[in-house]
């Protein structure tokens, strides 16, 4: 494990409006376990003391090449989005302990449900669910068209693809929650969810009871790896209030019940 | 010259070097000992203890600052009799020539005394930092401070020595109008040494919500940012006494360690610069004799007395 590494730049294009696909290659990517994994991004400015973690969309190890896909919310990420090809990017990672794929899988099917910036990480679980032969329907919520991303990507690594979007303007006029609705949800054998606080609410209300059913946390970080106490969240159900969890390390993937979203 | 150029004495505290993680920003250790070998450092001012576990503040408890940060973790902590059964031993069967600097934190002088009591017997603990000043958490004193009050960092400071049997560092806070009446008090009260500075106190807004982003309202400003206002106290104080001080706030270089040196530290807390880059520490070590080369100091023990010797006359 290399831990930190200066990663070299292949491409930085934006996709969307304030959202960035960026290439990058690096060893680190060997290091990578599982999807949903977080990359810890130092921004290239000397006034800028925290990284930013990003979750890695996809990665493939044979040309040790990642994806981050990453909407700039702050004069940071801003900075990052006007780095080139061939420059390099100080990251630390991978990090964070990324989805579990271990099943089992009776049934052959499974639901990954994404909103907004949350849907990145999700493309390479997709891939990975869809080439072990499992069936996977995705369900997609943006805001409005223009924030719609990765649907060709999705298309290709799913049986089935959903979008709805707040405002109607591209797909079904809703949220992923009426989406769930629809479906037998306890005929997936595995449910996996990344977005926004209130999607995440509203996916493990309907799921406390699958036995399989995943969400990725986002939260504010400092160190990323442990040691700082920035980033906790209660343990479900803990009554003393006292137990936490932290997404960096121990997260950012829970069990449904598991913590308080 | 000396065996270790790098080498420094304190009470409590053979240190090969004068590094060590600043408490907060390295928990107890485990997390970075991935990332590089905690022998390398002098020491670890490991994260603040009290007597019961405490999950801390809400989150975010983090927000970034030009050139720095803050944070409100609020003294998350698993409490003293966890410290001493899991997280020591750890760092005691893994790495048993470290010596380790506890924090100790408390909401009453009978908790620092509990704390300190308990945690100064162990093995690997050779000095307590004494903190006084978190400026994160309720104190119960209308708003203020332990280390605020003279009379009450005074009596918390004695409190803690009475039962410590190792050498006790007090953690002072900027947020005063003199420091140096508190520090008086601390040193009245048979402290070891100083370590500062703590955080100062700010906070951020979110333009969407008009709300601080920090929950708790307020956090610790750390960072590059505050390293001015670090010299300047290290300075006032080392002027009146003459006990050690372990000085912390905004180092993230070789040269800003030396820096504080000259301001009157004989030892350098790294905080923040953890987080901007993990190997902070040893970076830091491995350029102190190019550095010292640079500037004809031999090493850092008589760098360390000769610059004292200037600033008492």
């Amino acid at each position: 494990m290399i831990l930190q590494e200066d990663m070299l730049i292949v491409s930085n294009i934006n996709i969307a409006p304030r959202v960035f696909r960026m290439v990058l290659k690096g060893e680190i990517v060997l290091d990578i376990t599982a999807p949903d994994q977080f990359l810890h991004i130092r921004v290239p400015s000397p006034d800028k003391i925290l990284r930013r973690p990003i979750s890695i969309s996809e990665y493939n190890k044979i040309d040790k090449s990642c994806v981050i896909i990453y909407r700039v919310e702050g004069p940071g990420l801003a900075v990052v989005a006007d780095m080139q090809a061939g420059h390099t990017l100080d990251v630390m990672g991978p990090l964070g302990n990324g989805f579990d794929m271990t099943g089992p899988f009776p049934n052959g099917k499974a639901l990954i449900i994404g909103g907004g910036i949350g849907t990145p990480p999700l493309v390479q679980l997709a891939k990975d669910l869809t080439v072990t032969g499992i069936a996977v329907t995705v369900l997609l919520g943006f805001a409005q068209q223009s924030a719609v991303i990765l649907e060709a990507e999705f298309a290709a690594a799913s049986s089935q693809l959903e979008i709805v979007t707040d405002d109607g303007s591209y797909g079904q006029k809703g949220n992923v929650g009426l989406l769930m609705d629809d479906l037998d949800l306890m005929s997936y054998d595995a449910i996996y969810a990344c977005g926004a606080q209130g999607m995440l609410k509203a996916v493990a209300s309907r799921t406390e009871t699958h036995p399989n059913a995943f969400i990725s946390m986002e939260a504010r970080m400092a160190c990323g790896m442990g040691a700082c106490y920035a980033c906790v969240v209660h343990v479900a159900g803990d009554e003393t209030g006292q137990k936490s969890l932290k997404v960096c390390d121990e997260g950012p993937i829970f069990r449904v019940g598991e913590v308080v979203i | 010259m000396t065996e270790n150029r790098l080498a420094i004495q304190l009470p409590g505290l053979d240190l090969k070097n004068p590094i060590m993680p600043a408490s907060g920003c390295f928990g107890f250790g485990q997390e970075y000992a991935k990332y590089y070998d905690l022998d390398r450092l002098g020491s670890i001012m490991i994260k603040a203890t009290t007597a019961a576990a405490r999950f801390g503040n809400p989150t975010p408890r983090v927000a970034e600052t030009p050139s720095g940060m803050l944070n409100a973790i609020g003294l998350q902590n698993p409490g003293v009799d966890a410290v001493i059964a899991d997280k020591l031993p750890w760092l005691a069967t893994h790495f048993p020539d470290l010596p380790i600097i506890a924090n100790v934190a408390g909401f009453s002088n009978e908790e620092y005394a509990i704390v300190s009591k308990k945690i100064s017997r162990v093995k690997n603990v050779t000095a307590i930092e004494l903190n006084i000043s978190c400026p994160n958490v309720d104190h119960g004193n209308q708003g203020l401070l332990i280390g605020q009050v003279p009379e009450l960092a005074y009596a918390a400071v004695k409190a803690a020595v009475a039962v410590s049997e190792v050498p006790v560092y007090v953690k002072l806070t900027p947020s005063v109008s003199d420091i140096g009446t508190v520090a008086k008090a601390v040193e009245d009260a048979g402290a070891t040494g100083f370590t500062m500075i703590n955080t100062l106190v700010g906070t951020r807004y979110n333009l969407q919500t008009r709300q601080p982003i920090i929950a708790n309202g307020t956090g610790g400003m750390s960072g590059p940012a505050i390293f001015p206002v670090a010299l300047k106290l290290i300075r006032q104080v080392a002027q009146q006494s003459s006990l050690p001080i372990i000085g912390m706030g905004g180092v993230d270089s070789a040269e800003s360690a030396l820096e504080m040196m000259i301001a009157g530290a004989s030892a350098i807390g790294i905080g923040t610069a953890n987080f901007t880059d993990p190997f902070a520490c040893p970076k830091i070590i491995d350029n102190l004799p190019t550095l010292m080369d640079k500037y004809g100091i031999t090493d850092l023990a008589s760098f360390v007395k000769n610059c004292q010797e200037e600033i008492r006359g």
